[in-house]
């Protein structure tokens, strides 16, 4: 099972080779990993997602993360109420003939067309990863020849605001 | 500033007006602050303005023969002393031979603080002569390390690195310091305190897993305790003792744990693992309550984890949270330094359990298989030989080591009563470590007697830091235990290759003692036991360095064995 955790880290050079360099060491799996700045000035948030089933691996690499001296927050955020987001631009094949069918298709995931040529558009696409790769498999028939993704970038919900908000959301999601 | 002679004790506090000095100097003035008492090193062209802010400076510095030795070195002092270790190596080459002593340093918790010079920030990247990638090449193997970009940041890098060097689980910390930034001025303050948000070891464990301790002892039929190095780093020697006698509960100490808990102990059982004791070890089967104070649970310590302490509730006191659970699944786990862990247990009013049966057990099996040798009366037998170095040292000299079957043989037979005198290579097991460590550590204990018992292959790696004992009157006494092979590497190609001696033995040794005399050093040669004690208590009673080349049998395996794959209750070789 996929586990995201978010990483509050120092924005010191070398930090995600720290990070990365202590996944590969003690073998355990990077699904995705994205970094980028945060409210805070000389801090980066990095939202892990990791492929283990056993919570001793999850509990170890929190430990081994928390070991750094630039980590300064590890929340294992899967089963917390939260927010995960990922973007793909995907390039499809579609010729004049199908391009309506396309276009109709990626509506409902409110992906938009970014960019047309005469035989592919590219998609832009952003949401939850299940969305994604729900958009992926249904445009896969068209013939995909160029995907892009950023992984997945998430954090919690402001609490009192989920239940409202998660209602929100589903009626919004595909 | 006033670089001039100064011993570190003269230092005083506040600093002179805000006067810009070089990178370099700010070094020294680092060094100074901290109270460095000496430096081992190695210089070269990245390192030259560290080199010449050094001359004069008044702080030791220890030229080694080679960066691993000087770092080997290090790691010894810091073993005896409890007090980081100095290094400076150059670039390039200077810095990748260190590799294998930071990674040793981090295997085995050894406080270090190195210095790495690096080609001119400029030229970072462009495959400068003598560049090569410091920082990437030692994060994994370092607790945490730096490059200097800006020599402003040097004071508090430097004092990060101590800090970070020392406390919590101690280990190496390297800075890598590019030739510009030694040679750039910049204003020198070392009063800011250390900030580091993302370091902060929990010292103190929680009262409520204490009390869960004492629970869990009051309960105990079968308690047994497992002591690491965490108590000796810890300096918790005496706590644990006293504890040990307050609940009544038999000791098992890990290979780097020896010397915590006193040998001669009724209570203590030995080391613990592949090649401990088997009272050790089937007391660590049979418990029904392991007491894990700083160990790690090394696989050589746990055999097959499946049969680890396979009865038991386990506690594990650490003050890295991440080794707790890491190889064996703990019950009451306690985040804290061993010391005050020790200590906090011995606030709570301890009851025992039931426990007389399970401590005549284990005593009654302590009694009958105690380690053993065939003495045949003729040549001289490695265990004989520590049993003699332990004897006419009255079991107090601080014992270094390579690794191999000499290794197990010293941690065997030479029973330490007391914490900081054994110094030894146990994650990494690294060879060639033995007499470049007995250099640092008689550097470290100037009044004590120094032994570096090496075996013939690993004393090769490293022998050019013979050297080194000349040149500093070190009076260390280099034990060779040769027996013309790479012993334990025999042993396992006979146990378990069917005696295939594939590149194991050493036929044609070098003369040993005419390379002690090529390095100005007294060499002794011994075949027989009584040659041994002759040779041992002349050359104990010299000032001077002395090697001597003991020539055992290569037959000698080290037993009682846990083979590999086997659980600690599978041992074989317990009797004669
Ligand atoms: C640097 C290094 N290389 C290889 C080994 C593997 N190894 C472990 S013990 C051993 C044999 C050591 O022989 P020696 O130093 O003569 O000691 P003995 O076992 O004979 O006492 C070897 C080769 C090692 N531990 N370290």
């Amino acid at each position: 099972m996929n586990r995201i955790l978010t990483v509050i880290v120092n924005n010191h050079a070398g930090v995600l080779n720290r990070i990365t360099g202590l996944f590969l060491r003690r073998g355990f799996n990077i699904q995705s990993i994205t970094v980028g700045t945060t409210e805070v000035e000389d801090q980066s948030r990095m939202t892990i997602v990791i492929d283990a089933d056993d919570p001793a691996v999850v509990e170890q690499v929190i430990k081994q993360l928390y070991k750094q001296i630039d980590v300064l927050k590890v929340t294992d955020i899967t089963d917390m109420p939260m927010v995960a987001r990922e973007l793909a631009l995907i390039r499809v094949n579609s010729p004049l003939s199908t391009r309506s069918e396309v276009t109709t298709l990626i509506e409902p995931f409110r992906a938009s067309i970014i960019d047309v040529g005469r035989e592919s558009v590219t998609i832009q696409a952003t949401g939850h990863p299940d969305k994604i790769e729900a958009l992926i498999a249904l445009l896969r028939p068209y013939g995909i020849k160029e995907l892009a993704r950023t992984g997945v970038t998430a954090f919690t919900r402001d609490t009192e605001k989920v239940a409202e908000i998660s209602r929100f959301n589903k009626v919004r999601a595909l | 500033m006033g670089l001039g002679l100064q011993k570190p004790e003269e230092v005083s506090a506040p600093q002179p007006q805000p006067q810009k000095i070089s990178g370099s100097q700010m070094l020294i003035e680092a060094l100074r602050q901290e109270r460095v008492e000496v430096i081992f090193g190695y210089p070269g062209g990245a390192v030259l303005p560290e080199y010449d802010a050094l001359y004069g400076a008044g702080i030791p510095h220890i030229l080694t023969r080679h960066e691993q030795g000087a770092i080997h070195a290090a790691e010894g002092y810091a073993r005896v002393t409890g007090k980081p270790g100095v290094v400076i190596a150059t670039s390039g080459p200077g810095a990748t031979n260190l590799v294998t002593g930071l990674a040793d340093a981090m295997m085995d918790s050894l406080p270090l603080v190195v210095f790495t010079g690096q080609v001119g920030s400029n030229v970072i990247g462009s495959d400068a002569f003598q560049e090569a990638p410091v920082l990437g090449i030692t994060m994994p193997i370092t607790k945490h390390n730096y490059q200097v970009r800006d020599v402003d940041s040097l004071p508090r890098i430097i004092k990060e690195a101590f800090h970070i060097a020392a406390t919590g689980r101690p280990g190496p910390v390297l800075i890598d310091i590019p030739k510009d930034i030694a040679t750039t001025l910049g204003v020198f303050d070392y009063s800011e305190p250390v900030h580091l948000p993302g370091y902060q070891p929990t010292v103190v464990p929680n009262r409520l897993q204490i009390r869960k301790v004492a629970a869990a002892i009051a309960q105990a039929k079968k308690p047994v305790v497992l002591a690491g190095a965490g108590v000796v780093f810890a300096g918790a020697a005496k706590e644990l003792l006293e504890f040990v006698e307050r609940v009544q509960i038999p000791v098992v100490n890990t290979l780097l744990g020896l010397g915590g808990f006193p040998a001669s102990h009724p209570l203590f059982l030995g080391m613990g693992g592949m090649h401990g004791s088997y009272a050790a070890n089937m007391a660590m089967y049979e418990c029904d309550l392991l007491i894990n104070i700083g160990a790690r649970f090394d696989d050589r310590l746990t055999g097959n984890l499946k049969h680890f302490a396979r009865f038991a509730k386990v506690v594990h006191i650490d003050i890295d949270p991440a080794e707790i659970g890491k190889n064996v699944p703990t019950d009451i786990p306690v985040v804290g330094d061993a010391r005050e862990a020790l200590r906090a247990l011995l606030e709570e009013p301890l009851e025992r359990g039931d426990t007389a049966e399970w401590l005549a057990h284990v005593k009654r099996m302590k009694q009958e298989y105690p380690f053993w040798y065939q003495a045949d009366g003729q040549g001289l037998k490695p265990q004989r030989l520590v049993e003699l170095i332990y004897q006419f040292t009255g079991g107090d000299a601080i014992i270094t080591t390579d690794v191999g079957q000499h290794q197990m043989w010293a941690a065997q037979y030479y029973r330490f009563d007391k914490p900081n005198r054994w110094v030894t290579s146990g994650g990494l097991g690294t060879m060639g470590f033995g007499l470049p460590a007995a250099i640092g550590a008689q550097i470290g204990a100037r009044d004590k007697t120094v032994v570096a018992i090496v075996g013939d292959g690993g004393f090769q790696m490293t022998l050019q830091e013979l050297a080194v004992l000349t040149d500093y009157k070190l009076p260390v006494k280099v034990v060779i235990v040769n027996n013309s092979a790479l012993g334990m590497v025999r042993q396992w190609q006979q146990l378990f290759y069917e005696e295939r001696y594939s590149e194991s033995l050493l036929p044609g040794q070098p003369d040993f003692v005419k390379l002690a005399e090529a390095y100005h050093m007294k060499g002794y040669r011994v075949h027989t036991e009584a040659e041994a004690q002759a040779v041992l208590r002349e050359a104990l009673a010299l000032p001077e360095p002395v090697l001597i080349d003991c020539r055992v049998p290569a037959e000698e395996n080290v037993y009682p064995m846990v083979a590999p794959g086997k659980g600690i209750h599978e041992m074989v070789g317990i009797r004669p």
